[in-house]
Order: structure tokens, then C-alpha cells, then sequence
């Protein structure tokens, strides 16, 4: 392919059309721009069409983000006036993925005396001891062993109990010029299951969700693959600004993030929008999801009983946790409760912290089904 | 084939439409311009789209279109270099060890690599096309192992040296879209979203594929199911089960039954989740009624 010093004028255009969509949020590389133009030279080009499944094929589009693409196209090669791009109807659940802003662990800058200040007298009287007023702490470090775990596909060199680990013991054998010393073993890793937390953030449950964002950070801080959403009338995954280590940055960043706080809820629809974006269902396989909700469904439930029920059948436990629990004269009663307690697992209480972190760390336990208990109770 | 002769072959995107119909595939212009430009650009080609769009089905055409052998990599959670790459048969290789007694003997001989897939394509890369598929599944860590050898088409055996393809491989990559694939991987690969089709395309695939199937009944089938998939189903159907639809609705009719109940009676054919049947029943009728007037 020839490249001159200067491009052709005609090739300026397609240049140009890569600029004004990365202008847009698309990511788009430059060789993505060299195989655009050879393939609308292969191409012919020999209508607008040709450039525009070029475009298609090199330029990859997300395929939500299709439409957009599409309109940006029209606009730039035919002039077309830009077509408002709104893309979100109003009956649509709003998602919010925080892949953009990068995980810096910012530095909490620490106030931290020189040697010579801090006397002996002064250490007494500052010594800040761990406090754990919340019982965070000591659920963070038991959290990691405490998931349920799964068997792996990937095996892990082990002593004892296992197979013949035949790549290495044939080097082994190999180095050992032919001699048969102890054979290698491997076995399959035992990794703990990823651990999914709803988060309910709407007007019902506002005494609560300070203390559920809480428990959410400790838990991406403790436990391996863990993810966090926050719902309400939108749907936001918070993880990543979860996993900055110091606590009151993490949720001042997270608070920022949400935009429903204390509004209303649509559990039913945004539980159907975390099912309906793949890669978010694809986390729920065979994950033990947590709801942090109070469930009450204002009108028709059944679009929650819907999403209720493919969630369990992906997840390994689905569990509710509800505030409302917390009083000893609850039972299920409301008539969305009562549509979802068949496909719980769980239904327990959400009223305090030191009860939410005791039954996540009990989650490897197997227990009766809610229905089960709920039925026992009234 | 060579690859001249590949070229030759994908002249235009048009000639790769025809020959992909010959092969029993009707692709629309969107896949045949992204087949073309990936055999042409010698990038790979990836190929996205819901469960049952035809993504396994395009690349089996066209390998038949340049007339090479379909080497399949399915990627699973868990797959490592030892299934994609290569393994040494040890086995083998400590049996000859013992039967060599004190000759000297190389274990690292050709007779001692079981070659997998990405290796066998590398042999042979005039005569073999690479699927791999469902890579959406496969871990981040095997996606970067994938990255590299798409990008030098080479694979390093520390016992025997680097191994580098002749001439460009054609491969074939497709994803479910379960998760989002690397950025670099997607940017080094022709891209295509497979959609599903409209009515008028789906009743020409049903058509070519299935063989017995009158022409009316497959424009009926194919608006039938256009209708289902508009509804918030759980599992959408393919179009692989709305050709297992029309076969079906066929033979119960000669077996039989009138035409709207056949199309009823074969129904768990195309809806494979009993919530969504539960869901369509109750419309079912109607819709059928609807596509075949």
C-alpha cells in the first residue's frame, strides 16, 4: 500500500471521521485507521455503502453502541443535521458502569510525626487502639475463608492427595537421567465463589445504606471477586471505587457516583437490566448474591418475581436481606415478598451490621430454605 | 489453497456472498464484506452476536469456501496452553526413556508432540482454517496468550525452538458476548456483529437448510418467530431452532395434523425454557395464526 509524505486529499476524510469519533468516546486505535482505509480501498470504494461496512468491520463498534455509530456516520460523510443522540428512553432502566475513571489508590496523606516529637508521654496519651466499634475489621479478615468455595478447573502442585502430575515428573525423571524419584502430584484448586451485593438505595432504606456501603467496601477489600450495585430507580456498579483502600474516600467516590440516592425504587426493572447487560448475568453464574432491600415493590410485582427467579436459577445462593426483618413480629407478608420467598434461599435480617456480616461469613453453611423457615415462623 | 488462491476466491465481497450460498450459508452484505476483508487484510476475523445467529455455522462455511479443514479450539473457563498450544505425550516419552536403556535417545522428537489446535494451524496454514470459539468464556489470562500469537503468528517450545506459520493463518474467533473482550484484541481483528436476520433472509435460510420444507411454510415459521423474539424471553430463539421448527412443524403435518396445530405441537423444539413457554403459550395461537395468514 503506498503512503506518501502528504495523504491524498480523499484519505483526509477518513482520518478526520477517526478523530471526530474518539472526540465521541470510541476507542479507536491507529492502526484501526490504517486497515479503515485499506479495506474501503479494497472495497473499491464503490458506494457510500463500501465505506460504511469498513467502517463496521475495522473501526468495531461496540454493539451498543451501534446506533450512535451509525448516526455519526450519516453526520460526518453525508452531512446529515447530527440526530439528537439520547439512546435512553424513559422506560428504560439507566445502567452506570464505572469502567472509565482509573483505579488510582490515591494516597491518603498521613499525618505522621517525626521521631523526636512523638515523646513517650505523648504515645500514651494519642495511642489510637483498633478500634472496631462496627465489627468490620474482624469481618474482613475471616471473610476470604469464609465464601463458599468451588472446585477450579486449574490444578495446583500439591504433596499429597492427588494426581500424577506427569509434565513435571517427567522432567524430573528426565534430569534425573532416567531414575524414578518420588512422583509429582497436582490436584484441582478449591477457589472460593464470587460474592454479588444489591444494594437498595432508595428513600425506603435510607437509614441503612451508609452502613451497607460500608459492609460493601470491607467486603471488596476482603473477599476475591466480589462486586457491588447499588439500585434504586438506575443501576450502578460501584466496585471499582470500592476497591480504593481508605474507607471514607471509597464511599465519598461512591456517593458521588450514584445519582438516585433516597429516590424511589424499581427493583423489579432494575434487577431486569442487571440481568439483560451479559456481563453482569455472567458474574451472577454460580455466585452467591446478596440483596440488601426492603422489596417493597410499589404495584405490579412481577416483573420483580421475574428477575427473582432467573437470578436464582443462575446464582449459587440467592439470599434477601431485608431491614424490616429486624422486628421480631415480621413475617413475609407483602404480596411481593410473598411471590419471591419460593426462589430464596435466604430471607434474613438486614436491621444491623453485626447481623449482615454474621450471615455473609455463614454463607458456606447450607441452611434450610427461606420458604422452609418462614413457614415454621407463622 | 494457497493464499494467492484465496484471493483469488474472495475477489469481492459479492464472490464470497455467492460462495458462501453454495456452501449452504446465506450471508447478508455486512458478513460477506467483513469475510472478505479478513482474508484479504490477513487479520483475523471476530465475529459477536446472540447464541444461534449461525457464528460456529459462518466460520464452517468458510473454511468449504477455500476449501481447507475446520481446526475448532473450544474455549472453556480454565483452558491453558497445554489445550490450545501443545503437550509433550509423556506416556510415550517415559517408555522410550525405559526402552532405550543406555542408547541415546530424543524425547523432544516430532513423534513425542501432540500438537493442539493453534499448533496444527500454524503447520499447515494453507490447508487448515482456525475456530476459536465462544473465547468470551476462555480467562483473561488465555485471552492475552491468544493475543500474541495472533499478532506474530508464532508459538515458542523451550525444548525445540520457535515455530512460525509460512504464510497468514485464517482465523476465525466468535463470542457470545458474556463479557467484554480486551480492547486489544478486538482492535487487531475485522469485526462483525452478527444480528439476527429478517424475515424474508430467515425464510431463505430455512429454506436452504432444512430441504423438505415447503416455501410457505417457511415464510410462516420465520414470521412466527420474528414475532416471538420481540418478546422479553429468557432465551431468544436461534435460528438454528426455528429451521428445528419447520422441520418439525413438517413432519408432524405428514403425519397428520393441520397446519396451526403442528406448528403448536412442535413448539418445544423452538422455546427450551418452560418459563418462557409458560410465557408464550398463552399468545402462541394468535401469533400463528398471524404469520401464516
Amino acid at each position: 500500500m503506498m503512503r506518501g509524505e502528504s495523504l491524498p486529499r480523499a484519505a483526509a476524510a477518513f482520518l478526520d471521521f477517526a478523530r471526530m469519533l474518539r472526540r465521541h468516546a470510541f476507542a479507536i486505535a491507529p492502526e484501526q485507521v490504517t486497515s479503515f482505509m485499506q479495506a474501503a480501498a479494497l472495497l473499491g470504494p464503490r458506494s457510500m455503502n463500501d465505506i460504511r461496512e469498513a467502517a463496521l468491520a475495522t473501526l468495531a463498534p461496540p454493539p451498543d453502541r451501534r446506533v450512535e455509530f451509525e448516526a455519526h456516520f450519516r453526520a460526518y460523510f453525508y452531512g446529515d443535521a447530527k440526530p439528537p443522540i439520547d439512546g435512553e428512553k424513559d422506560d428504560e432502566t439507566r445502567i452506570k458502569d464505572d469502567r472509565g475513571t482509573r483505579q488510582e489508590e490515591s494516597q491518603t496523606i498521613r499525618n505522621e510525626k517525626g521521631g523526636e516529637l512523638s515523646s513517650a508521654l505523648e504515645q500514651l496519651s494519642s495511642r489510637d487502639f483498633p478500634h472496631d466499634a462496627d465489627g468490620l475489621s474482624s469481618f474482613h479478615r475471616r471473610l476470604a475463608s469464609a465464601l463458599p468455595a468451588r472446585r477450579s478447573f486449574r490444578t495446583a502442585r500439591t504433596r499429597s492427595r492427588g494426581t500424577l502430575d506427569l509434565r513435571r515428573s517427567l522432567s524430573e525423571i528426565v534430569s534425573a537421567d532416567g531414575d524414578i524419584p518420588a512422583p509429582l502430584l497436582r490436584r484441582r484448586q478449591i477457589v472460593p465463589r464470587k460474592l454479588l451485593l444489591l444494594i437498595d438505595v432508595s428513600g425506603s432504606m435510607k437509614l441503612h445504606t451508609a452502613d451497607y456501603l460500608k459492609l460493601a467496601h470491607t467486603t471488596v477489600q476482603g473477599a476475591d471477586r466480589a462486586e457491588v450495585f447499588t439500585f434504586g430507580t438506575r443501576l450502578t456498579r460501584i466496585t471499582p471505587v470500592l476497591r480504593i483502600r481508605d474507607r471514607d474516600q471509597a464511599l465519598a467516590r461512591a456517593a458521588a457516583l450514584v445519582d438516585d440516592w433516597d429516590g424511589g425504587t424499581r427493583m423489579g426493572q432494575t434487577l431486569l437490566a442487571f440481568l439483560s447487560v451479559p456481563r453482569f448475568s455472567a458474574f451472577a453464574r454460580g455466585a452467591c448474591i446478596v440483596i440488601l432491600s426492603d422489596a417493597l415493590e410499589r404495584g405490579d410485582h412481577s416483573d420483580l418475581e421475574t428477575a427473582m427467579r432467573r437470578l436464582s436459577a443462575r446464582a449459587f445462593r440467592l439470599s434477601l436481606a431485608t431491614p424490616l426483618a429486624g422486628d421480631p413480629r415480621f413475617r413475609p407478608a407483602t404480596a411481593a415478598l410473598r411471590a419471591i420467598l419460593p426462589v430464596l434461599d435466604d430471607l434474613v435480617d438486614g436491621s444491623s451490621l453485626k447481623s449482615l456480616s454474621d450471615f455473609i461469613l455463614s454463607l458456606a453453611r447450607p441452611a434450610p430454605a427461606a420458604e422452609a423457615i418462614w413457614k415454621r415462623v407463622s | 489453497m494457497t493464499r494467492a488462491d484465496a484471493i483469488e476466491v474472495a475477489a469481492s465481497p459479492e464472490a464470497v456472498a455467492t460462495r458462501l450460498a453454495a456452501s449452504r450459508y446465506l450471508a447478508d452484505d455486512g458478513l460477506a464484506t467483513a469475510i472478505f476483508l479478513a482474508i484479504r487484510l490477513g487479520k483475523p476475523l471476530l465475529l459477536e452476536g446472540a447464541p444461534g445467529v449461525g457464528k460456529t455455522e459462518a466460520a464452517k462455511a468458510v473454511a468449504e469456501l477455500l476449501g481447507r479443514e475446520l481446526v475448532r479450539l473450544q474455549c472453556y473457563e480454565g483452558i491453558d496452553a497445554a489445550h490450545a498450544l501443545y503437550e509433550w505425550n509423556y506416556q510415550r516419552q517415559l517408555l522410550a526413556i525405559r526402552h532405550a536403556g543406555e542408547h541415546e535417545i530424543d524425547i523432544y522428537d516430532d513423534r513425542f508432540l501432540i500438537a493442539r489446535p493453534l499448533l496444527q494451524v500454524l503447520r499447515a496454514p494453507d490447508q487448515r482454517v482456525l475456530l476459536v470459539d465462544e473465547i468470551d468464556r476462555s480467562d483473561h489470562e488465555f485471552e492475552a496468550l491468544l493475543l500474541e500469537f495472533l499478532s506474530d503468528f508464532q508459538i515458542s517450545i523451550p525444548e525445540r525452538g520457535t515455530i512460525r506459520a509460512a504464510t497468514q493463518p485464517i482465523v476465525i474467533l466468535t463470542s457470545n458476548r458474556t463479557r467484554e473482550l480486551a480492547e486489544a484484541l478486538r482492535r487487531r481483528c475485522v469485526y462483525h456483529w452478527i444480528g439476527y436476520p429478517d424475515a424474508a433472509r430467515e425464510a431463505e435460510i430455512i429454506m436452504l437448510r432444512s430441504g423438505h420444507v415447503a416455501e410457505a411454510t417457511a415464510r410462516a415459521v420465520a414470521n412466527a418467530v420474528q414475532q416471538i423474539r420481540a418478546r422479553p424471553l429468557a432465551k431468544p430463539p436461534g435460528i438454528a431452532e426455528a429451521v428445528e421448527w419447520a422441520n418439525a412443524a413438517t413432519i408432524l403435518e405428514k403425519g397428520g395434523s393441520p397446519w396451526p396445530e403442528a406448528f403448536r405441537r412442535a413448539i418445544g423444539v423452538l422455546i427450551k425454557d418452560e418459563e418462557d413457554m409458560s410465557a408464550i403459550a398463552p399468545e402462541l395461537g394468535r401469533i400463528v395464526e398471524e404469520a401464516l395468514a
